[in-house]
């Protein structure tokens, strides 16, 4: 082929000399300095951080130093400089202390160590075992920055029972693009599932099955957990059906209200249940929830074959010490959470690639396309849906029977909110994301937001005068505002799937016209 | 779904005579509280219908921006001209003062959030404004928190509580009325401006088609601030209603208040300024049926659950809401 010779329009010219915009202009003078300027500008930048912050806190301005020198290890040539230097900086923690912080740095330079192609089952194998070992050494652990100490094992089962929750609304959101603004209706039908069933709410009947550590004459439907959890997964999956089929023909705006308002209704059904429209029919105990609910056990002969480290039930519980650890009943639950969350991680990824998962990517894509390529829209996004709400349905449960209470004030807006900024954070459509970004916020709730309360109120104060600000008052204002920032400036999230990530910035809509030269130079 | 939706009507108008035949003065009684609460919501709804009728964005920050309103309200009335119980007359060009003024405040702020928050995603996928909005509502509701802490705050109850009439047990008072007084007007002026003005018809031409709007000459990004404008002065207006009239206020009403008055929006057809009104109207009666009436309703307790069921009724069989909408969404 031969060019005829004249281009229309200004397409010849390169990119770079038509450098719009305050901002792109400052990052190309940037690029135009020579490398060791800008590497001794950069390093020196963050040594005045560094000991800016040092001045406010110790401990933050070593952090910052350890941070910055992390990064610029990595960019080292790989034999001799970047191995002496890690072992030195190592070294220095192992030698003076938090020796805790030494060993973790020792152990991700080493896993960064491994072959890049073998880092595909190494990183996640090592994020589960540091997991799965987590009970054993979380009391001989440093002190971080700022958030302070690590958190405790039970909040550790809040965290994994809402990454599951965040992988289960991922489905509905990252994969199929439907924004489920709901999703704490399908996390209460599993919570009052299981306390339907595991409790003394039906006390006129009496049916155990399964159930370990229960006196055999206790009032009230007692089904063991394990069959409970698979119970409320199905029911809410069915649930999640219910409420798909009339509203899943919605599209994207309307369909979020929707959700919602199942969303504010279920809670509110929850609230006012103990005398539903004055019939003296008691389901839900009402604001006073369902209390006790019973936990999780191994039975008789599981325990016996571990040697007592699976408790028989909770009753027993626990008399087995590894490690030096003393096995507390919350760590059991922590393992369960893990073996859940894996599971429901395993799903999630099986479904991602499946005929099923590339359904709902190309019906999130574009959905007339899709329909067009035969893929049956109700059908594949109710699947959506129902898979969404199983692995909900399935946390919910978990965490009414680890908590052994349910109350209708758990089921806010603020919640699927709370879950959604989750999926938001870490990068619609990315599990990895998700699991990161669910784990931090699942965090910054239960401790980050007061342990760092604290912090802000005792290290930063002008003169003698201290802020008295009670930070996680504000929870869901900081919640808000992460998912202002994130989707203003990086909407395809902190580890972003590159589908998505491209979806979002190209937009799935025409441009339109009166500002296609504002949005090229943004672009 | 014609004959559902005749069954259901037929059945609430049922339900509705056997009401007032059990108890004539408590439904009269409830039916013009309902019209206050219509107003109020009146006044919100179209917030949410202007905007969503120019750039298809379900605001969740107005009814935040409301609930603001309501706290200006107090600020400006007990603190910068000392409004109190018992001062006669004097409260008029008070109460006008602080109505103006808050919605100024309300106004301003909600052309700032149209320009941080959601002009940078104009171009972005559809969904990504509506999750920016959920934030910023919850922004608000925050700054709401750490301005006014999180009790009730309470407005001096200025509006007088004499009766307009009383008759044969119906007692209608003046605080109920004054709120509908003061929202005509406010309603009048708020057509004469979309349907007789220049800017107006920019509003509206920007609605149907901004590319097209563009073309035209018309500056697309002012009007769309110039709309954002409207509808927190709207807001402003039914916060400070709403404040003197309830009297109280609290960080968290506006979400829920703010959701009522969008489904009076869905419900009388989005985008669609008198359905907004009747919408606001229908839904406002309803609650007040509901929370008033002595036969058998459900009461408070399910007033949300109520509402939540209409509006998802609406959207599942009638998109397009009572009077029809403008935008091709839905179905």
């Amino acid at each position: 082929m031969t060019t005829t010779g004249t281009h229309v329009g200004t397409q010849g010219e390169s990119p770079s000399d038509d450098v719009v915009g305050f901002r792109n202009q400052l990052r190309a003078r940037w690029q135009a300095l020579p490398e060791r300027t800008r590497i001794g500008t950069a390093i020196g930048l963050e040594l005045v951080l560094a000991i800016l912050f040092f001045f406010v806190d110790h401990s933050l301005g070593i952090a910052v130093g350890v941070v910055a020198a992390v990064y610029w290890i990595f960019r080292l040539p790989l034999l001799p400089w970047r191995l002496a230097s890690q072992v030195v900086l190592t070294g220095l923690f192992l030698i003076f202390g938090p020796r805790s912080f030494g060993v973790l740095l020792a152990i991700g330079f080493a896993l960064f160590w491994v072959p890049r192609r073998h880092r595909t089952w190494v990183l996640p194998l090592a994020a589960v075992a540091g997991s799965a070992l987590y009970p054993f050494y979380q009391q001989k652990m440093f002190t971080i920055p700022v958030f302070g100490v690590w958190p405790d094992v039970a909040t550790g089962v809040y965290m994994l029972v809402f990454i599951m929750m965040a992988v289960g609304l991922n489905i509905v959101v990252g994969y199929a693009g439907l924004l489920d603004l709901g999703y704490v209706a399908f996390y209460a039908t599993g919570a009052y599932t299981a306390a339907w069933f595991a409790s003394e709410q039906f006390a006129h009947r009496r049916w155990h099955f399964g159930a370990v550590g229960l006196d055999p004459t206790l009032p009230g439907i007692h089904i063991t957990i394990w069959i409970l959890l698979l119970l409320a997964g199905v029911i809410t999956a069915i649930f999640g059906i219910l409420i798909g089929l009339p509203t899943l023909r919605l599209r994207g705006d309307y369909l979020a209200i929707v959700t919602l308002g199942f969303g504010e209704i279920l809670p509110q059904i929850a609230r006012n249940g103990d005398n539903l429209f004055g019939t003296g029919i008691n389901l839900t105990n009402g604001p006073n929830g369902i209390t006790p609910l019973d936990s999780l056990g191994f039975g008789n002969t599981l325990s016996r074959w571990t040697g007592g480290f699976l408790p028989a039930n909770f009753l027993q519980c626990c008399n087995a010490n590894v490690l030096g650890h003393q096995i507390q009943s919350t760590d059991v639950f922590f393992w369960v959470a893990i073996g859940l969350l894996l599971i429901t991680v395993f799903c999630s990824l099986r479904l991602q690639y499946s005929r099923l998962g590339r359904a709902w990517i190309a019906i999130r894509e574009d959905e007339t396309a899709a329909a067009a390529m035969g893929i049956p829209l109700m059908r594949t996004k109710t699947w959506a849906y129902a898979s969404g709400a199983f692995f909900g349905g399935v946390a919910g449960a978990y965490y009414a029977v680890f908590k052994s209470a349910t109350f209708p004030g758990d089921f806010f807006f603020n919640i699927s909110v709370f879950i959604l900024c989750m999926v938001i954070l870490g990068g619609m459509g990315n599990i990895t994301g998700v699991i990161v970004g669910a784990a931090f916020l699942a965090y910054l709730n239960q401790e980050g937001l007061a342990n760092t309360g604290s912090w802000i109120n005792t290290n930063i104060h002008f003169g003698s005068h201290h802020p008295n600000i009670d930070v996680p008052l504000y929870a869901s204002g900081i919640y808000g505002l992460i998912i202002l920032i994130v989707m203003l400036f990086r909407p395809e999230g902190l580890i972003p799937s590159r589908r998505r990530a491209a979806e979002l910035h190209e937009g799935v809509h025409d441009e339109s016209l009166y500002d296609v030269a504002h949005a090229g130079a943004e672009a | 779904m014609g004959i559902t939706g005749l069954v259901f009507v037929v059945a609430l108008i049922v339900l509705l005579v056997k009401e007032f035949t059990v108890s004539p003065s408590q439904f009269a009684q409830a039916t013009l509280i309902g019209l206050t609460n219509g107003a109020v919501y009146a006044l919100i709804a179209l917030g949410y219908t202007l905007v969503y009728g120019i750039l298809e964005l379900i605001n969740f920050a107005h009814g935040d921006v409301f609930m603001l309103g309501g706290m200006f309200t107090i600020t400006f009335a007990t603190h910068f001209f000392n409004l109190h119980h018992g001062q006669g007359f004097a409260i008029i060009p008070i109460v006008f003062a602080t109505l103006i003024l808050t919605m100024l405040a309300c106004g301003g702020i909600n052309a700032a959030i149209e320009f941080l928050a959601y002009r940078p995603l104009r171009n972005a996928p559809r969904l990504a404004p509506l999750i920016t909005a959920i934030g910023v509502s919850f922004i608000i509701e925050d700054i709401g928190l750490a301005w006014k802490g999180p009790n009730y705050i309470t407005a001096p109850d200025v509006f007088p509580h004499s009766n307009v009439f009383s008759v044969g047990g119906v007692n209608y008072q003046w605080n109920h009325l004054l709120v509908v007084i003061i929202t005509v007007p406010v309603l009048l002026a708020l057509l004469w401006l979309v349907q007789q003005t220049r800017q107006g018809k920019a509003m509206r031409a920007t609605a149907q088609d901004q590319d097209a709007a563009a073309i035209m000459g018309i500056n697309v990004n002012r009007t769309i601030s110039f709309t954002f404008l409207i509808a927190g002065c709207l807001a402003g207006a039914a916060g400070t209603l709403y404040a003197l009239w309830a009297t109280t206020v609290r960080f968290d009403q506006g979400f829920q208040l703010g959701l009522i008055a969008f489904t009076a929006a869905v419900l009388g057809g989005i985008g669609n300024l008198p359905g907004a009104v009747l919408g606001a109207v229908t839904i406002g009666l309803i609650q007040s049926w509901n929370e008033a009436l002595p036969w058998h309703m459900p009461g408070s307790d399910w007033t949300e659950s109520i509402v939540f069921s209409i509006l998802i009724l609406i959207l599942i069989f009638r998109p397009e809401g009572l009077l029809g909408e403008r935008t091709p969404e839905g179905g």
